[in-house]
């Protein structure tokens, strides 16, 4: 266990601190001055050269991504080009939003992709497990920007069911909170769980045939028993490695969720700096969630080792 | 003599199996259904510049929003009077076109580097690190990435959708190898003074055909979404130039007055998505050696 554990965390730093190396080159191979884009809008002589002096771009390379290194891991992302903020303070407040609408998104998504798993692979052959196939198929080709669209369209606008855009924090109030929230979290949660409803049916459908399952059934259990005692434990693995290698996709789809339901989260950040040239800004966002992919499937793969002991002894989570 | 016969041998078995493999799929009526909507797509998306009614830049001002079923206009208008049945013709074809070059790209990149790390241990370690470097950046970070520095365009956006989608070919490509390399006919050729590039190349790669083949399929639904998204966030496909995804993002805000712009482009998305999704499963189902024995 500890030599898995030590393993995967050099690999991590490794992954991380190319990552880093990729992010530095990118910011080298902006268009333009790096420092005419982090002057703002003072560009006189004397503030580009205090620029460069204060973020050593007049030093050799490595000294450079040595500094920036140090830079990055105490957080000064820099300025905002647009606002003049610190773009570490416009994490603060735009980070919370995204992780409470992923989180709610994962958890609306195991819930209905293993209920819709194990309902195909128990009823096999039956219109029920059409019915749960299909629906996943059309949840894996649905584009969820537009099915986001089609519920501010039917669900706010023309209902008033849900607000159309807006936030408002948790810690202000929880319900209005869950109210603004709850629409885009089912919109995001509909891809994952497709997937998961997937994984879950194949898992099942493994385990149900396995030689375990028909000792259980054997010794006279219950199939509602022989089903969530024995068989649906095994799902808790496929939501696990789900979200672990389908991360990126989900962090892909929140930073659109956002922007159609106007959540004011690390998302619509990452497009309003597009569209402005907010290059500080976009450097700190594409760092950012490199970072948290690699230190989050860290984690993942660890919670993967404690609930699956096979791993712990060949390494190799496959 | 038994080395050359060894490999032949599998050749002939494959013969069989793929007139095994295309009868299933001909016996399954969703994966016929699937490849005839998939086969009139890609015609109609060929020949679209020729076949669609008017021009996708075509402005008539004095019918805009006109609904579908609009004399002349089957599918109705859009905010600038163009023609909403050719933009969505021309869109489909951008899609299509993204869907290929991103897939293209990533087995360009993928496939090499998948039967390296399945056949060189030693290339293994490194590559996995290459892999963990790519999954780091999601494909919209990617293209935030190099739209900032290249400017949005159709082809970065196949490119970020291709580089992102290396790593499931990698995987696919690396787990196949691994089993073929342990086949009696690979030791053989091995044997025989075989060199590795010809191994790979010669019997490894072709056997190999069939996993590329189902990983293609579901990546290409995959990145006709990404595109889809992308260009509808504006760092895709460029205006004026139709895709399906600007379509969306500017009939949102004209959506409730017509509420047709804001559906039939997404309709056309998802249609295509699950034709080769369906497409894809019913070739896996095809493929799978397990099928072999009934």
């Amino acid at each position: 266990m500890a030599r898995y554990l030590l393993t995967r965390a050099w690999q991590s730093a490794l992954t991380l601190l190319l990552s880093t190396i990729v992010v530095f080159v990118g910011v080298r191979a902006l268009p333009g001055d790096p420092a005419l884009a982090l002057a703002g809008e003072d560009r006189s002589p004397e503030a580009l050269e205090a620029i460069r002096r204060h973020y050593g771009l007049d030093q050799p390379l490595p000294v450079q991504f040595a500094q920036y290194v140090e830079r990055m891991a105490q957080g000064d992302f820099g300025v905002s080009i647009r606002t003049g903020t610190p773009v570490s303070s416009m994490l603060t407040t735009a980070l919370p939003v995204t992780v409470e609408l992923s989180v709610l998104a994962i958890l609306i998504a195991s819930a209905l992709g293993v209920g819709a798993g194990v309902l195909a692979a128990v009823r096999r052959g039956r219109p029920a497990e059409w019915l749960a196939n299909g629906l996943a198929l059309v949840g894996l080709s649905v584009p969820h920007f537009w099915l986001g669209l089609l519920a501010i369209l039917y669900l706010s606008v023309a209902t008033g069911l849900f607000p159309a855009s807006g936030f408002v924090p948790i810690l202000e109030d929880p319900v209005d909170n869950l109210h603004h929230i709850i629409l885009p979290a089912v919109i995001l949660g509909t891809g994952l769980a497709a997937i998961i409803m997937r994984q879950t049916r194949s898992a099942m459908l493994d385990s149900l045939s396995s030689d375990y399952v028909r000792t259980a059934k054997a010794k006279g259990l219950r199939p509602r028993a022989v089903i969530t005692r024995h068989a649906l434990r095994n799902s808790l693995i496929v939501v696990v490695t789900v979200v672990g290698l389908q991360l990126g996709g989900l962090i892909s789809g929140a930073v659109v969720t956002e922007q159609i339901f106007g959540l004011p989260g690390f998302g619509k950040m990452t497009i309003d700096a597009v569209f402005q040239r907010d290059y500080p800004v976009i450097q700190a966002v594409v760092l950012l969630t490199a970072t948290a992919y690699i230190v989050i499937n860290f984690f993942v793969d660890l919670l993967y080792s404690v609930i699956d002991p096979r791993i712990r002894v060949t390494g190799d989570p496959a | 003599m038994t080395v050359l016969t060894v490999p032949m041998a599998e050749t002939t078995v494959s013969v069989t199996r793929r007139a095994r493999v295309l009868r299933r799929l001909r016996r399954n009526p969703l994966a016929v259904v699937s490849f005839v909507v998939l086969a009139l797509a890609a015609a109609t998306a060929l020949l679209s510049p020729w076949i669609a009614p008017y021009s996708v830049d075509q402005t008539d001002f004095a019918r805009t929003f006109a609904p579908p079923g609009t004399p002349g206009h089957v599918l109705g208008t859009d905010d600038l009077g163009r023609d909403v049945l050719s933009r969505i013709m021309l869109g489909a074809r951008a899609s299509l076109q993204v869907g290929l070059l991103a897939v293209a790209t990533s087995l360009v990149i993928g496939v090499p580097l998948g039967l390296a790390a399945g056949y060189f241990r030693a290339w293994d370690a490194v590559i996995s690190r290459f892999t963990d470097l790519l999954l780091a950046f999601p494909f919209l970070i990617m293209a935030v990435g190099l739209a900032a520095i290249r400017g949005a365009s159709l082809g970065n956006a196949a490119v970020a959708i291709g580089i992102a989608q290396i790593p499931g070919v990698i995987r696919v490509v690396r787990s196949d190898t691994l089993r073929l390399k342990s086949l009696d006919f690979v030791a053989a050729a091995v044997v025989d003074g075989a060199s590795d590039l010809w191994v790979l190349a010669r019997h490894i790669l072709p056997n190999a055909t069939s996993v590329i083949l189902v990983q293609a399929t579901v990546a290409i639904p995959a990145a006709i979404l990404g595109e889809a998204v992308l260009s509808f966030l504006g760092l895709g496909i460029q205006p004026p130039a139709p895709s399906l995804g600007t379509m969306l993002a500017t009939a949102q805000q004209f959506a409730a007055r017509a509420p047709w712009a804001a559906v039939l482009p997404g309709v056309v998305i998802m249609g295509l998505a699950l034709a080769f999704n369906v497409f894809g499963d019913a070739l896996r189902d095809a493929l799978d050696p397990k099928e072999d024995r009934r």
